[in-house]
């Protein structure tokens, strides 16, 4: 199985939810997160005070899939989250040794 | 007695107390959302403790029998001889009562303003203490020489709602505080962002709506001297958001929100001791230079070093000087300002100005040392890491 983390911006949160759920995808946990990457922060006046706001919020999606669909399911993101500009984020790909269904305690591909 | 009046002062007084709920959620939005709860009550508490000082000793002390033109006596303590009737009431349109609750509602918010300067680092206990030192020693005394028969207004000194009383001397204290206890924590490296600037731009809201209370309830009358108050007051502040938005933009910057609701806090500020004094197209002349005056004033801090959390000083100690002053350069009602020929009121405004920072400013610091030494005023710094909500008070504004 594999894990499938995207972070991107927080605007695309709907397509990318979208376009996973038409690929298959079953199931999704979603964070807000702030981060920087070349993007880098923004500048914040308050009262003639400037401050450099380098923590961005973005958006976190959490799929874990099957080691075959992983593929599909990382084009799908990608597709849906990009607009081409610095800040678009990253996909995050890696495996997972176990999966567990708490309800029946089913475990494996059939548990995701 | 005027059934009128009294309806009119009664329904003020309710405004005036409705500000510092308002200025409680002005100063909460500004602060870090884990000091907003401690910051909302050194507001709040005031409604409760100052009402009670008030009518123990402070109303007696402002509004006694003069004693040397520096306070007042205690011959109202307690409330004695405060009754339904106009006896003995400094207002003899008015029932004693209503005069000395309207005058209440002033007491309350003064040293609630004060608390802007040590946001974020002050400990409660000895915050109580504080105020309820300074509301006796610092604002009964002020308020007694300007309002209550004192040396200021004998002298002639023109202050119609508390440009002197209320701001310039939560102004002057402000400064005193920021100095004594010291910068917060991570000054200078940590940015110290708004957490809810909706929340300031609503507080700034209930300012401006009660502020009517505050300057047309200062004629202590509903007659056209209010109704002047009323549209010089809602002038300068509209010519200050207008006129903050415009400084800052101007100085490299873009129009913020928090500048328009500075700005009119400002104009609102300077527009008080000037209310039933000038007209109101010399109103919106004062609310523009309010505006941009307070906005320098508010880059003072950066320049000088100290750290004055919310802009008290910027914002009331400046605004409430340059009040002070352009009252006695535009007064054209009731009194003569230098526009209308007479520079001496210049000069009047300018000898209370210096008195009220001299006097505010010296009492400030030895009311601070002495509670520093004996209860603590600055918080640890483990527990302004925690914040204050959680360190003083055991609650936190937002859960999830």
């Amino acid at each position: 199985m594999k894990k499938i983390e995207i972070i991107t911006r927080t605007f695309k949160l709907d397509e990318v939810k979208t376009a996973l759920t038409e690929a298959g995808v079953k199931g999704m946990t979603v964070s807000e997160v702030k981060g920087f990457g070349r993007q880098g922060g923004h500048k914040e006046v308050y009262r003639g005070a400037e401050y450099q706001v380098d923590f961005v919020p973005k958006i976190k999606i959490d799929v874990v899939v099957e080691d075959g669909f992983a593929a599909q399911v990382v084009e799908a993101a990608r597709n849906a989250a990009q607009t081409g500009q610095v800040g678009d984020g990253k996909i995050f790909v890696s495996s997972v040794d176990e999966v567990i269904r708490i309800r029946t305690g089913e475990t494996g591909d059939e548990a995701v | 007695m005027s059934l009128v009046d009294n309806a009119f002062i009664l329904i003020c007084a309710a405004l005036v107390m409705f500000m510092t709920p308002g200025l409680a959620l002005f100063y909460g939005g500004l602060v870090r959302s884990k000091n907003v709860l401690a910051t909302i009550m050194q507001s709040f508490v005031m409604l409760g403790l100052v009402s009670i000082l008030w009518a123990v000793c402070g109303y007696s002390l402002a509004f006694g029998t003069d004693i040397g033109g520096v306070i007042g006596g205690m011959d109202f303590a307690f409330l004695n001889g405060v009754g339904m009737t106009t006896d003995g009431s400094p207002a003899d349109n008015l029932p004693h009562l209503t005069f000395m609750i309207f005058q209440c509602m002033f007491a309350i918010i003064t040293p609630a303003l004060i608390s802007g300067a040590f946001a974020e680092r002050m400990k409660f206990a000895g915050f109580l203490v504080f105020s309820a030192l300074w509301l006796l020693l610092v604002y009964a005394p002020m308020c007694h020489w300007v309002w209550g028969g004192g040396w200021l207004g004998q002298m002639g000194a023109l202050d119609f709602a508390g440009g002197a009383v209320v701001h310039m001397s939560s102004g002057a204290a402000a400064l005193c505080c920021a100095l004594l206890i010291g910068k917060r924590k991570g000054h200078g490296s940590t940015a110290f962002i708004p957490h809810n600037l909706p929340m300031t731009i609503l507080g700034a809201g209930i300012l401006w709506f009660g502020w009517f209370g505050f300057n047309a309830g200062s004629a202590l009358a509903a007659d056209g001297l209010a109704a002047n108050a009323f549209v010089t007051t809602h002038m300068a502040a509209a010519a200050a958001a207008l006129s903050w938005l415009l400084a800052e933009w101007m100085h490299g910057g873009k129009a913020t929100t928090l500048g328009a609701a500075s700005g009119a806090v400002a104009g609102l500020v300077a527009i008080t001791p000037a209310a039933g004094f000038v007209t109101p197209m010399w109103a919106i002349v004062i609310g523009f230079g309010a505006g941009i005056i307070c906005y320098g004033g508010i880059m003072l801090k950066n320049k000088l070093g100290y750290d004055d959390a919310l802009d008290v000083v910027g914002i009331h100690g400046v605004g409430g000087t340059f009040g002070a002053l352009a009252t006695g350069v535009f007064a054209t009602i009731g009194a003569e300002g230098l526009i209308a020929g007479n520079a001496n009121q210049l000069w009047i405004q300018f000898v209370s100005v210096v008195a009220t920072w001299v006097f505010c400013f010296a009492m400030t610091f030895v009311i601070f040392k002495v509670v520093d030494k004996t209860i603590g005023l600055k918080a640890s710094e483990p527990d302004e890491d925690k914040g204050m909500d959680i360190a003083e008070h055991s609650e936190s504004a937002y859960q999830w």
